[in-house]
């Protein structure tokens, strides 16, 4: 069966909440509107205002209140609108969700999951485009999920709202409409990357909206005879390395893709991972395509432009290999 | 109304006579803070409730075992009253493995899940959408409990406070706002920081009954805290208090008290909450000196034994260091 990435969303969260009387959706416009990318839409009818709240415009109130209700034996999924607007909710996620764990010496979790949308592509210009996943994997108390296929969004949910700690799971907006066949078995494993598509001269590594323009480089290169590994890293924090190196360790070869920007970035995090496991192993420097370092702009061609792009991965690619 | 039975009257005397007890508690164990802070035993930063006393003993004396209770920083009052023994919370501030967080929260975070004490918060207004959180669990869950959640009058002009305070009234859950206005937030004066420093009147705004109280009398406190919990048990909906009160000791350790008139803080003394509730017992012929002196050594005694817990305690092992950052996987 053919569905959307939206679809597989939808119907994880419907999952979900048919299954255990705690899970419960709030956020802005997730209830009567259906949600902004209409990952919602349905659900009040199915469950209720009661379970499908929709909140006044207040990122820290009703994060904040997601911790709290986690702490008081619920399990919420918080939906915010976009990752630049979760930048109003960064104190109930950095300095209390992170934190209440290890501050209070283990007595309490917070068994809450934040979802988000993230990335750039539709034009909508420097408040809604940036990729900041890279802020909250930076934060030791959290995990931080990337679902790039059907498969994944529709199976990183149900493990996300299982574990007993903050997971955020950040959707690339570019991807609800994306259609895949849903395997019959997509159970997913949020500890560990997942290997896209196999290859012997170089590993491409890469999450979420960045993953079909990496498998799209990888078969142009296959035309050339150019085997390239694709791994999507599904969990952004923590970093499953061993996957990684393992790659690394039979390809010698290895680029990034992240749309993040350069400086600082997850791209950065995985280059120095690979340098101080893998260093004696490479044949030639890593390389890294990321985002420019600018604002997304609201222009088409120069939002093109600032990202990253099948051409520039195929450039990529070429220079490290030498062809 | 019918005249109070001997029973009553003997536990309203007792209930008095705790209270004070309380309050000599918290002041001994707070001017030992001070001290052994000065001695280098405890670090970081160190805010004391010396002169607040009334509002954390009020306050909690009015409120049932199975509520939330969330408190900010100077919060080692709450923890107390909550119950959390005095030698955790020493031990804590000492940075030991038998500190109420293993010594991973200090002052600021003292924490009891047992207890339903949700901390010690370090983010002025972080507690409130918490308390907002707790209060809705409660509410989707059915089970009656009102969430009191502490904050200064600084917290209000924080985007939390207001953001809170709505989604409380919008969905009328049983969150008790305690305000403790000390009137400084850190050295800043209500009126330099506040379009509108009638605080009440911003809680109205949200049509949230709101109720202001002497904070330094300890019987004002609890009788109107236990009216305004009653209501929020009974009705659901939320409910605010402000406590007048006033810090006699500076913000934090760091903090040289440049900002305030030194008769300002006299005057405040003489309306000082152990002083005065100690003569109106007096008079009232509950309570003689001896009586005083008993619940007097009592708490100084009670101090000495958690100083010396707190000294004779092991540290948390460096090798515990990544504990409790995660739920460890035996455990899910």
């Amino acid at each position: 069966m053919k569905i959307t990435y939206r679809e597989a969303l939808r119907l994880a969260m419907h999952e979900a909440m048919t299954a255990d009387p705690r899970v419960f959706l709030m956020g802005e416009d997730v209830g009567s509107y259906g949600g902004s990318y209409a990952v919602s839409k349905g659900l009040l009818d199915a469950f209720g205002p009661e379970r499908i709240r929709d909140t006044p415009l207040s990122e820290l109130g009703f994060v904040g209140a997601g911790v709290g209700a986690a702490l008081g034996g619920m399990r919420p999924i918080v939906e915010v609108m976009t990752v630049n607007f979760s930048l109003l909710a960064l104190d109930a996620i950095v300095n209390t969700a992170a934190t209440l764990r290890h501050m209070s010496g283990g007595q309490f979790s917070v068994p809450l999951v934040v979802r988000m949308a993230t990335g750039a592509g539709r034009q909508l210009a420097a408040q809604h485009s940036h990729s900041l996943e890279n802020w909250y994997a930076h934060v030791p108390g959290i995990r931080v999920l990337a679902p790039a296929t059907v498969a994944d969004a529709r199976g990183m949910l149900g493990p996300a709202l299982a574990d007993p700690d903050p997971v955020i799971i950040f959707e690339h907006a570019q991807l609800y409409n994306m259609e895949e066949e849903l395997p019959s078995d997509w159970h997913c494993d949020i500890t560990h990357a997942a290997v896209r598509r196999p290859g012997t001269r170089l590993t491409l590594i890469t999450y979420g909206g960045s993953l079909p323009k990496a498998l799209q480089a990888a078969h142009e290169l296959s035309g050339e005879g150019i085997e390239v590994e694709v791994i999507d890293l599904r969990v952004l924090r923590p970093l499953d390395t061993d996957t990684i190196n393992a790659s690394v360790r039979k390809t010698q070869h290895a680029v990034i893709v992240d749309e993040g920007w350069k400086t600082g970035s997850l791209a950065a995090e995985i280059m120095a991972r690979i340098m101080e496991d893998c260093f004696y192993e490479l044949d030639a420097p890593v390389a890294r395509v990321c985002s420019a370092e600018v604002p997304i702009p609201y222009a088409k061609h120069l939002e093109e432009a600032a990202l990253p792009q099948v051409p520039k991965i195929v450039a990529a690619i070429k220079e490290v290999l030498h062809v | 109304m019918n005249p109070k039975t001997k029973t009553q009257i003997r536990e309203t005397q007792a209930a008095s006579l705790k209270m004070l007890a309380d309050m000599l508690r918290i002041r001994h164990m707070e001017e030992k803070c001070a001290e052994v802070y000065g001695a280098g035993k405890i670090r970081g930063f160190l805010h004391l409730y010396i002169g607040e006393e009334a509002c954390a003993v009020g306050a909690l004396s009015a409120l049932a075992a199975e509520d939330n209770v969330l408190a900010t920083y100077r919060e080692h009052a709450h923890a107390l009253m909550r119950g959390v023994p005095m030698r955790a919370i020493m031990a804590e501030m000492y940075g030991k493995a038998a500190g109420c967080c293993r010594g991973h929260g200090g002052s600021m975070h003292l924490f009891d899940a047992g207890r339903r004490f949700y901390g010690g918060n370090a983010i002025v207004g972080g507690g409130l959408p918490l308390a907002v959180g707790l209060a809705l669990a409660d509410k989707m869950q059915g089970i009656q409990r009102v969430t009191a959640c502490f904050f200064g009058e600084g917290a209000m002009a924080e985007g939390a406070f207001h953001e809170s305070m709505n989604l409380a009234a919008l969905w009328q859950l049983p969150v008790l706002f305690c305000c403790e206005n000390n009137l400084y937030a850190m050295g800043t004066a209500l009126a330099r920081s506040e379009s509108q420093t009638d605080l009440c009147a911003k809680a109205a705004s949200y049509k949230i009954p709101a109720v202001k109280v002497d904070g330094m009398d300890v019987r004002a406190v609890h009788e109107t805290t236990l009216q305004a919990a009653q209501k929020v048990r009974a009705n659901g909906g939320p409910a605010f208090m402000e406590y007048a009160t006033y810090r006699y000791r500076a913000h934090s350790m760091f903090d040289p008290d440049l900002y305030r008139d030194k008769a300002e803080i006299e005057q405040w003394k003489q309306r000082g909450p152990i002083h005065s509730f100690t003569t109106q017992l007096k008079a009232a012929g509950q309570l003689t000196e001896a009586d005083f002196l008993v619940l007097d050594a009592r708490a100084e005694a009670e101090v000495a034994d958690a100083v010396a817990f707190a000294e004779a305690a092991d540290p948390e092992p460096a090798s515990e260091l990544l504990r409790d950052v995660c739920t460890p996987a035996e455990a899910i």
